[in-house]
């Protein structure tokens, strides 16, 4: 007894098909991350890219309750991408989760190109595209950050969990019209404790060190 | 001049050491307090009868955030720390590789 629950999907649960595409278009994101990290990666936001990293890592093991019988943690994407930028945040998000599936065998191997996309890039490519727009409706990202993150935190688990549904019908495990209400409905809740643990992140920073919200837009030295 | 409104060298190491230090607190309260029910895609596994198609790792090394030979709650706090500092390095690394690859300051 002891250790925690499965977390991330395993192999199995989609087909092989759908694994490999779904790790080609990870990997095509992946590459563009590495090549706009390196264009615009300030050396001062390393140890920052460590600790947000080491956090969601952390946060992932943290499995909240979620009404009756069931129970959701952390994603982060859109916590790194506000912090970091959507590329490296990319690059974060992707190192949790293989760091996770190859150490800790959570998540599967195969069906990792999916993970990180569905946890990962939805969140820190989609999740921070709208957080950019509900920050300027709110009046800039001084004034709307908190919200417009935990606004994009909620909606990058939904959306996260609809890409599972839709990879999990492709692959002829379980129906369209069964899987992604099941998912989308119970990740509705999961996402109120993403928005929750992002907005008090953030806050945490907010008060502590708050100049670390510049070195996202920061140029390098040059 | 980049540097002028930033806390000092002294300070911002203190806070990247007081949030490993939050970090590894939510290890050890993970450990100890992480709900043991499945999570949301599980319970939609379990729910509509896939969850049994989870195929075993090819190999494993920590599986289930279990440190091998230790039990309890103890053993998720090792995997979960290991975990935390590989994270860290490799993040860390993979940071420093991308970001080295620039001009010098001249001003330096």
């Amino acid at each position: 007894m002891g250790g925690l629950h499965l977390l991330h999907a395993p192999d199995g649960f989609v087909s092989f098909p759908i694994a490999i595409a779904m790790w080609v278009v990870t990997a095509i994101v992946l590459a563009i991350a590495v090549r706009r990290t390196n264009e615009t990666l300030d050396e001062r936001a390393v140890p920052l890219l460590g600790v947000m990293a080491a956090f969601i890592f952390a946060a992932q093991m943290f499995n909240f309750p979620v009404g009756p019988g069931m129970s959701g943690h952390l994603l982060g994407g859109v916590l790194a991408a506000v912090m970091l930028g959507p590329w490296a945040a990319t690059l974060v998000m992707a190192s949790v989760i293989a760091v996770q599936g190859l150490l800790l065998q959570d998540g599967g191997l195969l069906i990792m190109g999916a993970n990180i996309f569905n946890m990962g890039v939805i969140g820190t490519l989609g999740g921070y595209a709208l957080y950019r727009v509900l920050a300027r409706v709110l009046g800039g990202e001084e004034r709307g950050r908190l919200p417009a993150a935990g606004i994009a935190a909620w909606a990058a688990v939904v959306a996260g969990a609809a890409a599972m549904a839709l990879e999990l019908g492709f692959s002829g495990i379980v129906p369209m019209n069964i899987a992604l209400p099941a998912l989308v409905g119970s990740h509705a809740l999961i996402g109120i404790g993403e928005a929750l643990i992002t907005v008090a992140a953030l806050a945490f920073i907010r008060a502590t060190r708050a100049d670390l919200f510049k070195l996202r837009d920061a140029q390098p030295a040059t | 001049m980049t540097n002028d409104t930033r806390p000092s060298t002294r300070s911002r190491t203190v806070w990247v050491v007081v949030a490993l230090a939050i970090v590894v607190v939510v290890v050890v309260a993970a450990s100890f307090l992480a709900s043991t029910s499945p999570d949301g895609l599980e319970r939609v596994a379990e729910d509509h009868g896939f969850g049994g198609l989870a195929q075993d790792s090819p190999f494993s090394i920590m599986p289930d955030y279990v440190f091998p030979g230790v039990d309890g709650p103890l053993a998720t706090v090792i995997a979960g720390v290991i975990g935390v500092g590989v994270v860290l390095g490799v993040v860390w690394l993979v940071g420093s590789m991308l970001a080295r690859r620039r001009p010098q300051d001249p001003e330096a």
